[in-house]
């Protein structure tokens, strides 16, 4: 098992030095000169060679290469033009928010996409598997912004039910002390019953939207591996040896079936991470993506990189998470390592 | 190598009329006998082998008329086109043109899909608006064929060094969430609409590599590579007229099926404020301006452009299926 491990977290140092050089050649892909830029209009040109060596940009590329990991060694991400902030701190700040809204958005696409799949595979050709296959196909073709902005609408403006789409906690409420920076679990912690409601409120419609555009991917494969191993020898055994249809698909396929599953989550994080983005936007969700839009738009580079570092560096770590996960689960995996 | 085929005359024939023997001891067999008496056996086929133009066009007549999904797809795809072609030139007016005292019209006889803010016919926007997300779609689309088929074509073919660097850089693509890295490139390149075309086209990089990777290398060693390498044809040269027109259909399955990604990226890019500027007439930008006045309850400016975009992604989404059905029958679903 740890001989496992070991390699799993060796497979993913490459991927790891491929992020970091990538994001290291984006600043450099920065149209226009840095210096300039962090001089500002009026600076002399003696101010920008100043700044140009400060910045260490009259450096060799390798040097400065060098100097970029020390930085990120330290947990340095520079620092936001704008607010004059330096940009990890920002980033551990927003962190938890965008991790509660994406986890929970996780938990409803897998809660409405694994149901939907067995379902769909114990009966194919039913109205439920034409339902899963319309779902799955509406899932991937419309664009989460979209689909957030149709459930504000229904449901606040419409319906009334949601709060105003405009952060993770009503005005008339504060924040619970921190924990986790999870709201839901520092209000459990705080034991203040109004507050969790009020932030599970905020949550339900973005991790709605989320999961909706994640859940294509569940389904499918749900469906495609349900099919396979309901058609296989062992399942025939069970249900010729009269066991109840609820055991057999529970209990016998639905574990066989939920291996090829784990391995689309790979797939369904980097729906995630990236709609992640878009719905913070349409949600006014304090979270890590709604600071590099708002960065993007003040072209302020500083803060966008270490977005996206962040999100490279945990969508690998989920990618590893995957595979420990799936050597935990299926041993013959463990075997081979 | 490649020796096995050429002792017999008539393979196809042979093969098809053992099959037609095997078909009819099997039919005598399993029928119980009573009927038996009276069975007569099924006609030969007797079916000649149409010529590979029609043979094409009967199958893909095959799979539209039977997938009617399929075939609707395709009747959207030509409405796309058409509204990208000829939109500019029919709508009723201008994209652009603001009036500030229709502003925020709901849907009428004179504005179909009502106005915006600044009074602009939603309309003849969503419409105009075509031939922007379907050019930068199509474009992008072109690009990544172009790029990753290249690449991943040679990684297969060449194998060695090659094929590490192609397999490594769409490891390294792999490893970002794709929105994540198009926004970042979009953001160090400039904010232009070449680069989103650009950014969408290098996220797609590593599933056309992959793939092209994969049918180029199965093909390497095959009989007709052998037989030109035989005659004396260069590597390129087999390489180019050999590899790549096998490939090509199975890339081509793999573009119809990556439109729907490569727009969805461009509206989500430009709604949240890269590439495409406003005022410009663009499915992504337009949902973002109207998102202000959904809370107010004007659904109609966001409603519109998004529901274009949704119908878009969901027709190139059912068309993929349907070129894959016609072109690569053993892959349907």
């Amino acid at each position: 098992m740890g001989s496992m491990l070991l390699k799993r977290v060796l497979a993913a140092i490459p991927s790891l030095i491929g992020v970091v050089i990538v994001t290291f050649l984006l600043t450099r892909a920065l149209p226009g000169d840095p210096a300039a830029y962090f001089a500002g209009p009026a600076a002399t040109k003696e101010a920008i060679e100043q700044i140009r060596a400060t910045l260490g940009l009259d450096q060799p590329l390798i040097i400065q290469f060098f100097h970029y990991v020390v930085d990120l060694a330290h947990g340095d991400l520079g620092k936001s033009l704008t607010t004059g902030q330096p940009v990890a701190e920002e980033i551990r700040a927003r962190l938890p928010a965008s991790a509660e809204l994406t986890l929970l958005g996780l938990i409803v696409s897998m809660a409405i996409a694994i149901p939907l799949g067995i379902m769909a595979a114990t009966k194919p050709g039913s109205i439920i598997d034409h339902t899963c296959r319309i779902v799955t196909t509406a899932g991937v073709s419309l664009p989460v912004f979209f689909t957030g902005l149709i459930l504000v609408y229904v449901f606040y403006y419409l319906l009334g039910w949601a709060p105003a789409p405009l952060g993770r906690l009503d005005v008339f409420y504060s924040a619970p002390p921190t924990v986790t920076g999870f709201y839901l679990i520092d209000s459990l912690i705080a034991r203040d019953p109004e507050t969790f409601v009020a932030a599970l409120k905020q949550l339900i419609l973005p991790a709605l939207t989320l999961g909706i555009f994640s859940l294509a991917p569940i389904a499918r494969m749900t469906r495609a591996s349900m099919l396979s191993v309901l058609s296989s020898d062992f399942v025939r055994t069970a249900r010729a040896s009269g066991l109840a249809p609820y055991t057999v698909i529970v209990t016998y396929a639905f574990r066989n079936a939920m291996l090829p599953v784990i391995t689309t989550l790979g797939m369904v994080f980097s729906f995630l991470l990236g709609a992640n983005v878009l719905v913070e936007k349409v949600f006014a969700w304090p979270g890590i993506g709604s600071f590099a839009v708002e960065a993007l738009i003040a072209s302020d580079f500083a803060p966008v990189q270490g977005f996206v570092l962040t999100m490279a560096i945990l969508y690998v770590a989920l990618n590893l998470l995957i595979d420990v996960l799936y050597g935990l689960i299926d041993p013959r995996v463990r075997l081979e390592a | 190598m490649s020796s096995i085929a050429t002792d017999r005359a008539d393979p196809d024939a042979a093969i098809g009329a053992a099959l037609v023997q095997a078909a009819s001891v099997t039919a005598d067999t399993v029928l119980p006998p009573e009927p038996a008496t009276t069975f007569t056996p099924p006609p030969r086929p007797t079916a000649p082998r149409q010529s590979g133009l029609a043979a094409t066009l009967s199958h893909i007549r095959y799979v539209l008329s039977e997938n009617l999904v399929t075939g609707f797809a395709f009747a959207l795809f030509l409405l796309i086109v058409l509204a990208a072609v000829f939109g500019p030139a029919l709508v009723p007016y201008d994209p652009l043109a603001s009036d500030t005292v229709a502003a925020l019209k709901p849907p009428s006889a004179q504005h179909w899909f009502g106005t915006d803010q600044l009074g602009r016919d939603i309309f003849s926007r969503v419409v105009v608006a075509t031939r922007l997300d379907f050019g930068i779609a199509v474009a992008s689309v072109v690009l990544v064929f172009l790029m990753g088929g290249l690449a991943g074509v040679a990684a297969g073919f060449y194998g060695g060094w090659t094929d590490r660097i192609v397999g490594r850089l769409a490891d390294t693509i792999m490893a970002f969430p794709l929105f994540v890295l198009a926004m970042g490139i979009v953001a160090a390149l400039g904010n232009t609409v070449q680069n989103i075309v650009l950014a969408t086209a290098i996220v797609n990089f590593p599933l056309y590599a992959r793939v092209a990777r994969a049918e180029a290398n199965v093909r390497r060693e095959a009989g007709f590579v052998e037989a030109a390498r035989l005659s004396g044809n260069s590597e390129f040269r087999i390489v180019s007229f050999q590899v790549l027109p096998n490939v090509f259909p199975i890339l081509v399955v793999q573009m119809s099926l990556t439109m729907g990604y490569a727009i969805l990226n461009a509206a989500g890019l430009s709604f949240i404020g890269l590439g495409v500027r406003p005022p410009t007439a663009e499915w992504g930008i337009m949902v973002a301006e109207g998102a202000a006045f959904i809370v107010s309850g004007e659904w109609w400016i966001a409603l519109f452009p998004g529901l274009a975009l949704m119908i878009a992604v969901f027709c190139f989404n059912l068309l993929g299926d349907g070129v894959r059905d016609i072109v690569d029958p053993r892959r349907r679903t």
